[in-house]
Parts: structure tokens; C-alpha cells; sequence
């Protein structure tokens, strides 16, 4: 009875409301916040001074008309991202070697000597110390010099104010190819951390331009892909210029690719909404803060411990599993072949076409629980299907290589040349999210359909675009 | 020497040093903090000085998407903060608003800190008048003074903390200025030393204002407790489809908590 009563009155209150809502007329919400725009300005009116005299003319002003000019808006945007990544592959060098020589030259050999000493059964050796702590080791010593030069420099600008005036150059873009303004503020993030950028979206309203940011966050390079970048840069594209200009060449080459995966997300994005998510871009206020003077300092060590050792120890993590499940593969025999060699060589033709090879589609298969973790992975797959002797210490067994050099003569042993470098990094930009990312999708879009469409529309992109590029690529060089 | 230190303990922002950051733990809190306010204005910079969290913060608009939570013990007592995404208002439907909104009305914070930018005082009392109308317990902090004072903007805080009946805190959270002051604040509103008199919006229309004053009667009848009946009002008459929904199903009286909580965010990074 009485929660019949207690219904009874709450329609009432919504009946009420419904017959005042003739009386009070349409225009209610603008009387609304009419009257809380002229309340808030007298209250300001009361307590605010302002400068007597506007300042002459403010530097930061001076700044936002450079930073977001017509004509100089993006050279300046491509500029920057040139020097953080020369300034990154520059100084990465010669960390990189010390680390790789502390875990692999003193550390790994002392592990080994303890397994014998204590006597563990070679597999259960063989999985922890060459598969998990080589994987392991790797990825520390290769991802975290670039990571700690790169993100601070990064966070930096991202402190100074630089992220929403790149989104103000994007923003027109956006909203050409029929996507959401916000989106470049998405794809920003997703340049951090894609699955980061996917939650991001929830700033955006529509339903139709949310999808289409989720979908093409993708195509923004994420930490675990940096790494990738710029060590095949290095290795591929750097080494075909003159020693003098190869940072700079490889420094570009990593700026092209990420400007790249720009334009690759400008494209579905109209595509997207030219068809399946037809529709017309809706309008919003990006505010650009003012620009505050970077904390040194803490900026040097929140990006160190938010994002670099973040990330870092997400690689190790997944890193781990993968090592065991390299080592498995390169040591499980089905007829005579290991289950990696009978992958390899049943998709190598195939892989051909595309200009890769069996080894890195096995190592992206692998590696899809991180990005970060594809090198280490294609290395030591290429090391085990060569059969190469003196490097490594037998099937299965991640290896670091001492110098970038020693990873460029274990990969052109395995068959690879500059096309396949420029594969490569295209394949890093255009496949499949890692499997963090996909769940969040599913997450954030509440649906299967969407986050398989966001799974593999990028794999067959990237499938396409390297097809393309291999079929020319022969075409010329003949 | 002796009743120098006696004095000190006397005054509030020597309680300072209880400031106990814990970081994740939220255990049997005693008090709900929220931490509301335009984006860009240093809400997560002051919920990480708090807290001793190191929520991502950046100069840009919309970094926090959904709720943070974190906890820290002040004065023997456990406090839960929460950190809503910065809004412009609470009048549009946006998820990033309705997440700030829906935890100011239903959460129902034992004080609502409001992060606002100096520099852009005017503006950032548009929103500041809308949380008034929802809750009578906050708190203005006034961030950003550093540059204020570079551009040469003077703000009276007393004279604002009169027109607005709340406390006003002048602060730099970036290098932590101001957060003692802050925390005493909240514990004044808490233990009932300061007691909030929140400006309330006047309007100019007469047919608003009879509608507003007849439908505020009617749901205090039913939902007797509720402290911010008139805002309510308002919405209805808008024709809010949330807050009809709540009305009808009755969650306006109830503690509601929106669901969508920091570790799902961290879940997913």
C-alpha cells in the first residue's frame, strides 16, 4: 500500500513538472544560464581587478599565433617531433650497450653457472633463464634508454601547453573528413598509450564520432611501438645514408611513419564516415590552457616513473609468458620440425608477397599481448630458424645482441634487406592493437562487432599497404 | 619556547603535518571529499598533493574521463577524495558531466572542493554557481594564483568568500602553496566551524521562479531529506530524462555511486 502511495507521488511530482513546463515557456534553459552568467559577472565584478592596462602585447599570444599559424602550424609540429626522436636515437646508444653488457655478459652467465650448481632439469633452465630472463633482459636493456630520453622529453612538452595546440591544427582535419574535433585530442593520447586514447573517448558525445575515434586510435604509434620504430630506423634506413646524416635520416624516417598513421586515420575516419558511420561532424569548444613554465625536475620524474617504468614493466611482464612460449615453440617436435620451423615455412610464400617474412607474422602472433616485445621475438625466431651458429645458445633461447650492429647481422643473415625494414614499419603501424587495447575497446564500445572491426581492419590495411609497397618496390628495382 | 608551541598547535594550518597521504586505501573512510571544477585547472594536481597518488596530470583539458578516488588521514580522520572530470557546467548531457553531476547529487560528498582557475575567475564561476545549487557544503579553491599575479589579476578572496558563503582558499597547487589552508577548511566545514551559507542563482523571471518555489514543494514532500530540492526542480522542468528517471524509481533519496571508478581505468592501461 504504501509503496503504491509513494509511486503514486512520485508521478504526481513528474505530472506537476510537466503541466509548470507550459507555463515557464521554451526558453527556459537560456533564462537558466542567462541569469547564471549575469549573476557569476557581478559576483566577479565585486572581487576581480584586473590589470589596469591591457598588457602591451602578451608573448604567449605572440606563441599561439606561431604554434597554431596556418602555414606554420604543422612544419613547426613536424620539427618538434623530429628533434625529441633524433635527440632519442642519439642518446640511446650507449646506455643501451652498458645494459645489454651488465645482464648478458655478467648477469646471464652467473644464473647458468647457479641452475648447473644447483642442478636444474634443462627445460625448467631453459624455460626461466633463456626463455623468461632473456626476454626479460632484453627488453630492458633495448626499450629503456629510448623510454627515458623519450618520454620526459615528451611530458615536457605536454606540461608546457603543446598538446592542445597540436589538437587546434588537427582539429579542422578532423572535422573535414566528418569525425569529431576531440579526436585529435584522442589520437594524442593514443600516441602514449592506445588503450589509454580508447578510454579517452568517453569526452566525446556522439555515439557515431566516439566508434570512429576508437576505431582509428590504432593508427596512433604507441610506447610499445616507438621502441620498434626507431631500431629498425636505425638499423635499415639510417645505415643507407652517409654516416653524418644517418641519425637525422632515421630520426625522419620514425616522424614519417607516425605522420603516416596521422594520415591513415584521417582516411578511415572519412571512409567511416562516408558509409557504415555516416553522418555529419558535430561542433565543440577546445580551450587552449595557457602555457605554465615545465617543472623540470618533476616532470624528469613522474614521466620516469609514471610512463617509463610503467611501461617497462609491462613489457617484462608479458614478456615473461612469451619467452616460455618461444622457448616451447622453438623446442616442441612434431615430425622431424619444431612447431615454429613448420609455421614459418607454411606461411614464408605467402609472407613473401607482402615483403616480410615467416618469422615476424609468427612473431606478431606471438607478441600480442605487447607491442613491446615483437623485436626480441623476431630476433631470436630468425636466430633458431637460421640455425645460426655462435650466437644464441641453442633452440629457443632469446638472445640480446651486443650492438645494434650484431642485431643488423643477424637479420640480414635471415634474409632481410631495406624493403623489409620499411615493411616492417609499416606492419608495426598498421596491425592488429595489442591484446590490453582490444579488451578495452570491447569495454568502451560494449560490442563484439565494433572490436572486431577494430582488430582487423587495421591487420588487413597493414596486409594491403605492404602488398603494395613490395609489388612497386620489385617493380623498380628490377 | 613551550607556549610558542602550545600556540601552534591552536592554530589549524600547524594540522598540516597530520596530513597522512594513503594513497589507494580507502578503508573505512569517515568522510567523502569531491573535487569538482573546469577542466584544466589543477583538480588532479591538488587530488595528487592530497593523496600522495600520482594520477596523470597535463596541461590540457580533459584528462580525467572518469572518477579517481584516493584516500588520506587528516586530524585522526579518514577521508575518501574523489576526482570528477573537469566540466563547464552541469547542464548538458555529456558523459564526462554526468559523472561530476551524478556524484555531487547522489554521492552525496560531506564537502565539495571546487577547483577553479584564477586567471578565468568569470568564467569558472558559471560552474561554481551550478555545484552551489546542488550542494551547501563547499569549498572555492582558488587555484592558479601564480599566474594571476603574473598577469596582474587581484582577486579579494574575502570579499568572494562573502558573496559566495563558502570558504575561498587561494592556492598554487602545482608547488603545493595553499593545500594546508585547504585542508583546514575542510575540516572547519566538517566539524561544523564554518557554516556554508551558498549563494543561490536569482532570476529575473517571475513565471520561473513560482514554478521552481511549487515544484521544489512537492518533491521535499516526497524526498524530504534532499538538500538540493530546487536544483532538482530546475532539471524537471528542463525535462531531464536522468533525473525523472530517479525520481521515479525513487534513487534521488538513496546514496548513489556511479560505478565507473579509477581501477577500472587502470585496468584497462
Amino acid at each position: 500500500m504504501e509503496i503504491k502511495n509513494k509511486i503514486k507521488n512520485r508521478e504526481s511530482i513528474l505530472s506537476t513538472a510537466n503541466n509548470l513546463r507550459w507555463e515557464v515557456g521554451e526558453n527556459l534553459h537560456d533564462t537558466l544560464i542567462e541569469s547564471i552568467y549575469s549573476n557569476a559577472s557581478a559576483i566577479a565584478k565585486r572581487s576581480v581587478t584586473l590589470p589596469a592596462q591591457k598588457e602591451a602585447i602578451n608573448w604567449e599570444k605572440r606563441l599561439d599565433k606561431i604554434l597554431t599559424s596556418r602555414y606554420l602550424g604543422f612544419p613547426i609540429m613536424f620539427l618538434i617531433l623530429g628533434i625529441v626522436f633524433w635527440v632519442t636515437v642519439e642518446g640511446a646508444n650507449i646506455p643501451s650497450s652498458l645494459l645489454a653488457s651488465l645482464f648478458l655478459d655478467t648477469i646471464h652467465p652467473l644464473l647458468k653457472s647457479l641452475s648447473e650448481s644447483i642442478g636444474l632439469p634443462f627445460w625448467l633452465d631453459g624455460v626461466l633463464i633463456d626463455g623468461a630472463y632473456l626476454a626479460m633482459a632484453w627488453v630492458v636493456s633495448v626499450m629503456l634508454p629510448p623510454m627515458a630520453i623519450f618520454f620526459p622529453l615528451f611530458t615536457l612538452l605536454e606540461d608546457f601547453g603543446y598538446l592542445p595546440r597540436v589538437s587546434f591544427n588537427m582539429d579542422s582535419l578532423y572535422r573535414k573528413v566528418g569525425a569529431h574535433g576531440k579526436q585529435a585530442l584522442t589520437m594524442a593520447m593514443g600516441f602514449g598509450c592506445n588503450a589509454a586514447g580508447i578510454v579517452a573517448t568517453r569526452v566525446i558525445d556522439s555515439p557515431r564520432e566516439k566508434l570512429i575515434a576508437i576505431i582509428t586510435n590504432n593508427f596512433s604509434l604507441c610506447n610499445g611501438r616507438w621502441p620498434t620504430q626507431i631500431l629498425i630506423a636505425v638499423i635499415f634506413i639510417g645505415s643507407a645514408a652517409p654516416a653524418y646524416l644517418a641519425g637525422i635520416v632515421s630520426a625522419a624516417a620514425v616522424v614519417l611513419i607516425a605522420v603516416l598513421g596521422i594520415v591513415f586515420s584521417l582516411l578511415v575516419s572519412w571512409g567511416l564516415s562516408n558509409s557504415i558511420l555516416r553522418g555529419e561532424a558535430s561542433a565543440f569548444s577546445l580551450e587552449l590552457p595557457p602555457y605554465r613554465p615545465p617543472r623540470i625536475l618533476q616532470t624528469l620524474y613522474t614521466s620516469l616513473i609514471d610512463r617509463t617504468i610503467f611501461v617497462l614493466w609491462r613489457a617484462i611482464i608479458f614478456a615473461i609468458p612469451a619467452g616460455i612460449v618461444i622457448w616451447l615453440v622453438g623446442n616442441i617436435v612434431i615430425g622431424g620440425e619444431t612447431l615454429a620451423d613448420l609455421f614459418i615455412n607454411w606461411i614464408n610464400p605467402f609472407a613473401f608477397i607482402l615483403g616480410l617474412n615467416g618469422v615476424i607474422l609468427l612473431a606478431y602472433i606471438i607478441a600480442i599481448p605487447a607491442n613491446e616485445i615483437v623485436i626480441p621475438t623476431i630476433l631470436m625466431l630468425t636466430v633458431m630458424n637460421l640455425g645460426l651458429a655462435g650466437v644464441g645458445e641453442g633452440a629457443g633461447v632469446m638472445f640480446e645482441l651486443d650492438s645494434i650492429a650484431a642485431t643488423e647481422d643477424i637479420l640480414v643473415a635471415g634474409g632481410w634487406t631495406l624493403l623489409t625494414g620499411v615493411n616492417l614499419m609499416l606492419f608495426s603501424l598498421l596491425h592488429n592493437p595489442c591484446s590490453t587495447t582490444i579488451y578495452t575497446i570491447y569495454k568502451e564500445t560494449d560490442s563484439l562487432k565494433w572490436t572486431l572491426v577494430s582488430t582487423f581492419l587495421p591487420v588487413l590495411m597493414g596486409l594491403t599497404v605492404t602488398f603494395f609497397v613490395t609489388q612497386i618496390w620489385r617493380i623498380f628495382s628490377r | 619556547m613551550s607556549t610558542n608551541q602550545q600556540n601552534c598547535e591552536t592554530c589549524p594550518v600547524h594540522n598540516a603535518g597530520n596530513l597522512r597521504r594513503l594513497g589507494i586505501d580507502m578503508s573505512n573512510y569517515d568522510f567523502v571529499v569531491a573535487l569538482a571544477g573546469n577542466p584544466n585547472t589543477g583538480k588532479s594536481t591538488v587530488f595528487n598533493n592530497l593523496t600522495g597518488l600520482k594520477q596523470h596530470t597535463g596541461n590540457w583539458p580533459g584528462k580525467t574521463v572518469a572518477r579517481a578516488e584516493g584516500g588520506f588521514e587528516y586530524n585522526n580522520k579518514k577521508f575518501k577524495l574523489v576526482d570528477l572530470p573537469g566540466t563547464y557546467s552541469l547542464l548538458s548531457t555529456s558523459t564526462d558531466e554526468e559523472v561530476a553531476r551524478d556524484f555531487i547529487l547522489f554521492g552525496q560528498p560531506d564537502v565539495t572542493v571546487i577547483v577553479a582557475d584564477a586567471t578565468r575567475l568569470e568564467r569558472n564561476l558559471n560552474l561554481v554557481l551550478q555545484i552551489l545549487e546542488i550542494t551547501d557544503r563547499a569549498i572555492l579553491c582558488l587555484n592558479l594564483m601564480d599566474e594571476a599575479e603574473r598577469h596582474q589579476i587581484k582577486i579579494d578572496d574575502r570579499m568572494l568568500s562573502k558573496d559566495l558563503g563558502i570558504p575561498v582558499i587561494p592556492t598554487v597547487a602545482r608547488y603545493k602553496k595553499g593545500m594546508s589552508e585547504l585542508l583546514a577548511a575542510v575540516f572547519e566545514i566538517i566539524n561544523g566551524k564554518f557554516v556554508c551559507k551558498p549563494y543561490r542563482l536569482k532570476s529575473k523571471s517571475k513565471e520561473l521562479n513560482f514554478a521552481v518555489e511549487k515544484l521544489t514543494g512537492k518533491i521535499l514532500e516526497e524526498f524530504p531529506d534532499l538538500p538540493n530540492a530546487k536544483w532538482v526542480a530546475l532539471r524537471l522542468l528542463e525535462g531531464d530524462q536522468s533525473i525523472i528517471e530517479a525520481i521515479r524509481n525513487g534513487d534521488l533519496g538513496k546514496i548513489y555511486s556511479v560505478e565507473r571508478s579509477k581501477t577500472e581505468i587502470d585496468a584497462a592501461v
